[in-house]
């Protein structure tokens, strides 16, 4: 497989990581009973709990599973839900599935990446928005379809971009106020 | 929802089904709102919310059924109400509207024509659910029923006779019976393939080795299909009741259905369906106080295309990377932790409670000579009613496309349709009579695959098409044929270098040379029909893979660096607006002048042709537009 979002790079810096909380981690092997069949379950609860998965989570999961750090590597790269860095606060999820790509998601996409001024897969420097792809969420008659954190906007548009992310600056800068 | 309690034999899940109907008072209205994926994304969830307070402010609790259901199929008209009876279809409705449908439509009995489908021709409306074409023209067996359900109530699921095959499979039926019904029905499985499920079925029956397991691919991987994430979501029931059905016929008593992670509300609505069973009993031990065991488990994948092959599944399953292996052995003799493992996809599942309801003479009635019953498609792209269809099998393209669809809007010409997903073709409009079924596809160079339908019209490029299929199986490869990993990344590169107007005819050669390799090397079902869409665009579009080598030119204006963007002076008005929003700053010209393109600096981004009023930006590409 080519590389996945996950291991993509990102204009993340290492330092910015935050704390690994290894406890969360160990709640979740205690849930799975440390069945090394269920390990892509427990990578995907440990990413919904930390937001990505950590280096040292995975180190953790290694040892506490007795599975060799590279399969635990190789699975979180092989399937493109995985990151490996940080998510943004707010992400922005394109779907590229067929539907919407020949509606024009490829223009939409790129005019988030203008805008953002990151690559698909990338977070913005400050930690405040992500921008992904996904092949298709299956709301393919709506396309091209934008999901902002968990709510779908349809029939995008280039100019509907701006738009969204105004939305998104106008809360961020009532929050700080 | 209150949890049913245990259901503990045949007879008192008879009982409760007649109670449970009769508690359901036949007089009242039936308010249904569609909560699939499409009226979701369109504020379903806000027009329930509304809903729910003004019939509870407004007390019509006694007069009406408010229920929110599944995907009802007519996307294009979402957020998709139902007043029943009279049985009106009202769609595009907003919050604002349900006062207005409280008041006028069910206490006055009025119909509200704004929110009434119309004829795109002739303007006039059709208010009636049944008669509106898109529905007239399908032959609804499973996607009826998502319109009756709520899918998160078990209850009702029963109030339609849910669970009743399986207990009619457990009361009189054996395993050899069962699968000989299958087997007679003539069911092929909806993944793709279309290999007969009795087959497998009793493939998997004859295995000697224990214990045996059966899996629901619910990791609907083709971009442009969502037909088995509506059944999920809208009638999780009928697909559990399927697999309890399959695992008595094998002799399973452990299954798994494996769902995408993408689609998180088809996951919570599967587990949650699985512990309302188990809790009323109906999965578990001694299902229905038989002596009848299977348990059912929600195992969620994690974004890899790959895993719907079913080797590759049953590694995902098993928690490691998601690589096919080499068949045989098959799955039936040797599959999940080695042991014989049946997996079918979501369609199928729900298909099977159908067939020992009707018997599988009614089944094998339905659908042409080859393929039989119906198949849920996902009709989308350039197409005027998107949405979830069901037709028999051997419709025509014209009849889903046309009658159905509606053809293609905005004056423009229909010009192909993709069928199977990434590893399918493109079919041109000349063979828009082509029956849709298993052969008749694979005859055409394309395949049935999981059920996605994608209109294309002439502002479609195929080369940018194959180009797009390509650049995903690229990425999707999991690598482990030679073939298949570099066979995709070479047709991608070529393909690069057409749309980029460095294309040679030599090119063609190459990619075909290169595609019947990768086809024919590859090991999975991935690798094997990888160069189905340059393939079949090849066979079908040719000179229009010409007009972008010979002429530099992409005739339907979508390869960047083939096409360019100019203003026509006359319809140019000088309203400023595409200067505006324009990113790169390439827009020049005075109010109230024409405005001009500097090509140099333009990214060709498109924003200038959405924001123009006056259509006055047109792409341009070789010589003419």
């Amino acid at each position: 497989m080519a590389p996945s979002n996950a291991s993509s790079a990102s204009t993340v810096e290492e330092s910015t990581m935050p704390e690994t909380d290894l406890s969360a981690v160990n709640d979740i092997l205690e849930q799975h009973e440390y069945d090394q069949t269920e390990l892509i379950a427990i990578l995907l609860n440990v990413q919904d709990a930390l937001g990505f998965l950590p280096p040292p989570a995975l180190t953790h999961i290694s040892e506490q599973l007795s599975v060799p750090l590279t399969e635990i590597y190789g699975i979180a790269t092989f399937y493109t839900q995985f990151r490996l860095t940080p998510p943004g606060r707010h992400k922005f999820t394109v779907c590229t599935g067929t539907a919407c790509h020949v509606r024009g998601a490829v223009q939409v996409v790129e005019e988030f990446e203008r805008r953002l001024c990151i690559c698909s897969g990338e977070t913005t420097p400050d930690l405040e928005y992500g921008l992904e792809t996904v092949n298709c969420v299956g709301a393919c008659a709506i396309g091209p379809l934008v999901i902002v954190d968990d709510e779908y906007h349809g029939e995008m548009t280039t100019m509907k971009v701006p738009i969204l992310l105004r939305r998104l600056e106008r809360a961020r800068a009532e929050v700080s106020e | 929802m209150s949890r049913i309690q245990p259901i503990l034999s045949i007879q008192h899940l008879k009982d409760l089904q007649a109670s449970l109907k009769e508690k359901r008072d036949p007089d009242l209205i039936r308010i249904t709102l569609c909560t699939g994926p499409g009226c979701e994304a369109t504020g379903a969830n806000d027009v329930a919310e509304a809903f729910r307070k003004q019939i509870g402010e407004r007390n019509l609790g006694d007069q009406v059924e408010f229920k929110c259901t599944g995907c009802h199929g007519f996307c294009a008209m979402a957020p998709v109400v139902t007043v029943e009876p009279p049985g009106y279809c009202y769609g595009g409705v907003r919050p604002g509207d349900v006062k207005e449908i409280l008041e006028r439509t069910i206490l006055r009995g009025e119909l509200i024509e704004e929110l009434v489908y119309k004829d795109p021709e002739t303007g006039e409306t059709v208010p009636l659910e049944a008669d509106i074409p898109f529905y007239k023209h399908q032959h609804r067996i499973i996607l009826a029923e998502n319109r009756q359900v709520d899918p998160t109530s078990l209850e009702d699921f029963l109030t339609i006779g849910g669970y009743n095959a399986l207990a009619h499979t457990l009361q009189s039926q054996t395993p050899e019976n069962m699968i000989d019904i299958i087997k007679r029905s003539g069911l092929q499985g909806r993944g793709g393939a279309g290999f007969p499920a009795g087959v497998k079925w009793e493939r998997a029956h004859e295995q000697p080795d224990e214990p045996k397991y059966i899996v629901c691919n619910a990791d609907e991987g083709d971009p442009g299909a969502f037909m088995d994430r509506c059944l999920l979501e809208g009638n999780p029931h009928r697909v559990i009741e399927g697999m309890c059905i399959g695992a008595f016929a094998i002799g399973a008593r452990q299954g798994f259905v494996y769902v995408r992670h993408e689609y998180p509300i088809a996951v919570k609505r599967i587990t949650q369906a699985v512990e309302d069973v188990q809790s009323a009993g109906l999965l578990g031990d001694g299902i229905l106080g038989t002596d009848f065991v299977f348990d059912l488990k929600v195992v969620q994948g994690a974004g890899a295309f790959v895993c719907g092959e079913e080797s590759a599944l049953i590694a995902s399953l098993e928690g490691h990377r998601g690589e096919p292996r080499q068949r045989p052995p098959y799955p039936v003799e040797s599959g999940y932790k080695g042991k014989p493992t049946i997996i079918n996809n979501v369609e199928t599942w729900a298909n099977v409670p159908h067939i020992i309801n009707n018997g599988p003479e009614w089944f094998a009635s339905i659908g042409s000579e080859g393929s039989k019953g119906t198949k849920i498609f996902s009709l989308v792209g350039k197409v005027r009613n998107t949405g979830l269809v069901e037709v028999p099998m051997g419709a025509t393209i014209r009849s889903i496309v046309y009658d159905i669809g509606g053809g293609v809007p905005n004056g423009k010409e229909f010009r192909a349709i993709q069928t199977g997903g990434p590893a399918g073709g493109c079919l041109p409009a000349e063979l828009i009579d082509l029956t849709i079924d298993f052969e008749a596809l694979q005859h055409a160079g394309t395949i049935m695959g999981s059920g996605g339908l994608i209109v294309m019209d002439e502002s479609t490029c195929m080369v940018d098409v194959a180009h797009y299929f390509t650049r995903f199986l690229e990425f999707e490869s999991c690598g482990k044929c030679y073939s298949c990993r570099k066979g995709t990344q070479r047709m991608r590169e070529l393909l690069d270098d057409i749309c980029e107007g460095r294309g040679t005819m030599g090119h063609l050669d190459l990619l075909e040379e290169l595609g019947h390799a990768v086809n024919t090397a590859s090991m999975c079902g991935l690798g094997q029909n990888a160069a189905n869409p340059v393939l079949s665009t090849l066979r079908y579009f040719r000179e229009e893979y010409e007009a972008h080598i010979k002429g530099l030119r992409c005739p339907a204006g979508v390869c960047k660096a083939l096409i360019r963007y100019e203003i026509i002076a006359e319809l140019c008005d000088g309203c400023t607006a595409c200067a505006k929003v324009c990113p790169a700053e390439a827009i020049e010209g005075e109010k109230d002048h024409p405005h001009t393109i500097n090509a140099d600096a333009c990214i060709k981004c498109g924003t200038c042709v959405d924001v123009c009023a006056k259509d006055a930006v047109i792409v341009v590409s070789g010589g003419g537009q």
